[in-house]
């Protein structure tokens, strides 16, 4: 195993797939040793909510990835397809066997979407950064506003594959009755609020959850700093507080789609379990879809 | 005057002018353009300063911003110029794009030319495939939250 790959940090190494995450020291170490953004080097994107924060300073030699505008179909409500993914890749220098790290504000929400749709296409390495771009901010690490130039690389049209990750929402009402866990605050669960705090509305003509839904806010697998919380502490609440368990199948929703990525992230990649999706239409569609059930 | 059409009542030049600016740029130099403004947004003076309290939060923007209005003494709405404050964080720099807009754009005019300002100048910007619609929804936000400050401050 190339020495890129591995992680000194007791933490990490506990999780069930170590190799999804990197901590800020490893980044820093490795842009130190010149393995950013050379040819066969590391790929550093960053993935945020504001689409201004990587150009007043990023990470050096980090590139920048718009959920909405690079991964987004922008028609249909769906994800690119593989040959514009092949493009926004290749623009990147990423080939099929980079190693790719990506790190994000709010708490890496945005960055494990990007993650979570990276994995539709089976790119196979790719991780996040623990804590994100607040840990490395907050860590006094060097920023700049210079945009690296990238040399392209030729990516492969790889077909996207939705079923094992993804779920629409024919296939959640089929699975009612199943393990369901919803990421959102606790007033957008009870169906109190329709969006979550301090946010716009993005408007649902209900509130409420899926019927059968655990209420699991996103942030509960999060310490202040951003970064995740031990092995430990998220096998106490996911698997002893809320009885779920790696062999199940499971769905996880919110919003848009993008806090349950994180918690998409945390039960796949912390905790191993084998078989999550990700609902991205989250109650944004199923609070306005006609003829489905809700719980309040 | 006469009652006009929403959508055809003029800007004030300043930000009729902010406006031209950014609807003859292209997406990238769009963005470039609100950094500036974000960069440029002056923080708040020394009578203001740790006392957010003291500002209105507008809950719209999806990070924290804050903003105030100051009207100076006068009779007429036309007479009292109307100073503008706002408080975001630097990991918020779209909202404070737009705060900056707003206070380029209003800072120093007339009460009531700044009640004249129509609701959907935020939208003429042509920043919504830039920055998603969803996120004008703050800049429509704080526009309204500076008119009904003037509108109070001035009854």
């Amino acid at each position: 195993m190339d020495s890129t790959n591995e992680i000194d940090d007791a933490k990490i190494r506990a999780y069930a797939h170590p190799e999804r995450l990197v901590t800020t020291q490893w980044l820093a170490d490795r842009i130190a040793a010149g393995e950013v953004g050379g040819p066969d080097g590391i790929v550093v994107l960053e993935s945020d909510e504001d689409v201004l924060l990587y150009a007043t300073g990023h990470i050096p030699g980090a590139l920048k990835i718009d959920w909405h505008v690079d991964l987004n179909d922008p028609v249909t409500r769906d994800y690119v397809d593989g040959a514009r993914f092949a493009e926004v890749m290749g623009a990147r220098g990423i080939g099929r066997d980079t190693t790719v790290v990506i790190y994000g504000d709010k708490s890496n929400w945005w960055a494990a979407y990007a993650l979570w749709v990276f994995s539709l296409f089976g790119h196979e390495d790719v991780r996040l950064l623990d804590g994100g771009r607040a840990l490395w901010v907050a860590e006094g690490r060097e920023l700049t506003r210079d945009v690296p130039t990238p040399t392209p690389a030729q990516y492969p049209v790889a077909e996207r594959d939705d079923a094992p990750i993804r779920a629409f929402k024919d296939d959640v009402l089929a699975h009612l009755g199943k393990p369901l866990v919803d990421v959102r605050s606790p007033g957008e669960f009870s169906g109190e609020l329709l969006h979550m705090p301090d946010y716009p509305q993005e408007g649902a003509m209900r509130g409420g959850h899926i019927p059968g839904a655990v209420s699991v806010p996103w942030a509960r697998a999060a310490n202040d700093d951003g970064t995740f919380r031990s092995r430990e502490e998220l096998e106490a609440l996911y698997l002893g507080e809320k009885g779920l368990s790696p062999a199940d199948d499971v769905v996880a929703y919110c919003r848009i789609g993008e806090r349950s990525s994180h918690t998409w992230f945390v039960l796949t990649h912390l905790l191993g379990f084998e078989a999550v999706r990700n609902y991205d239409g989250s109650w944004t569609e199923w609070g306005n879809a006609v003829r489905v059930p809700i719980e309040k | 005057m006469d009652a006009a059409p929403a959508a055809a009542a003029p800007l004030p030049a300043g930000l009729q002018e902010i406006a031209d600016d950014f609807t003859s740029a292209g997406s990238d130099l769009k963005l470039e353009l609100l950094l500036e403004f974000s960069d440029e947004l002056p923080g708040l003076p020394e009578r203001y300063a740790g006392r957010l309290d003291q500002l209105e939060r507008v809950d719209e923007c999806q990070s924290p911003l804050f903003l105030t209005v100051e009207v100076a003494d006068g009779d007429r709405l036309e007479d009292r110029a109307v100073s503008l404050f706002f408080d975001a964080p630097p990991e918020a720099p779209t909202t404070r794009g737009f705060a900056g807009i707003l206070r380029e754009g209003l800072d120093g005019l007339s009460a009531a030319e700044v009640l004249a300002v129509p609701d959907d100048a935020p939208m003429r910007f042509g920043l919504a495939e830039a920055v998603s619609p969803l996120r004008l929804r703050g800049m429509v936000a704080m526009l309204s939250r500076i008119k009904r400050q003037v509108r109070a401050k001035t009854a």
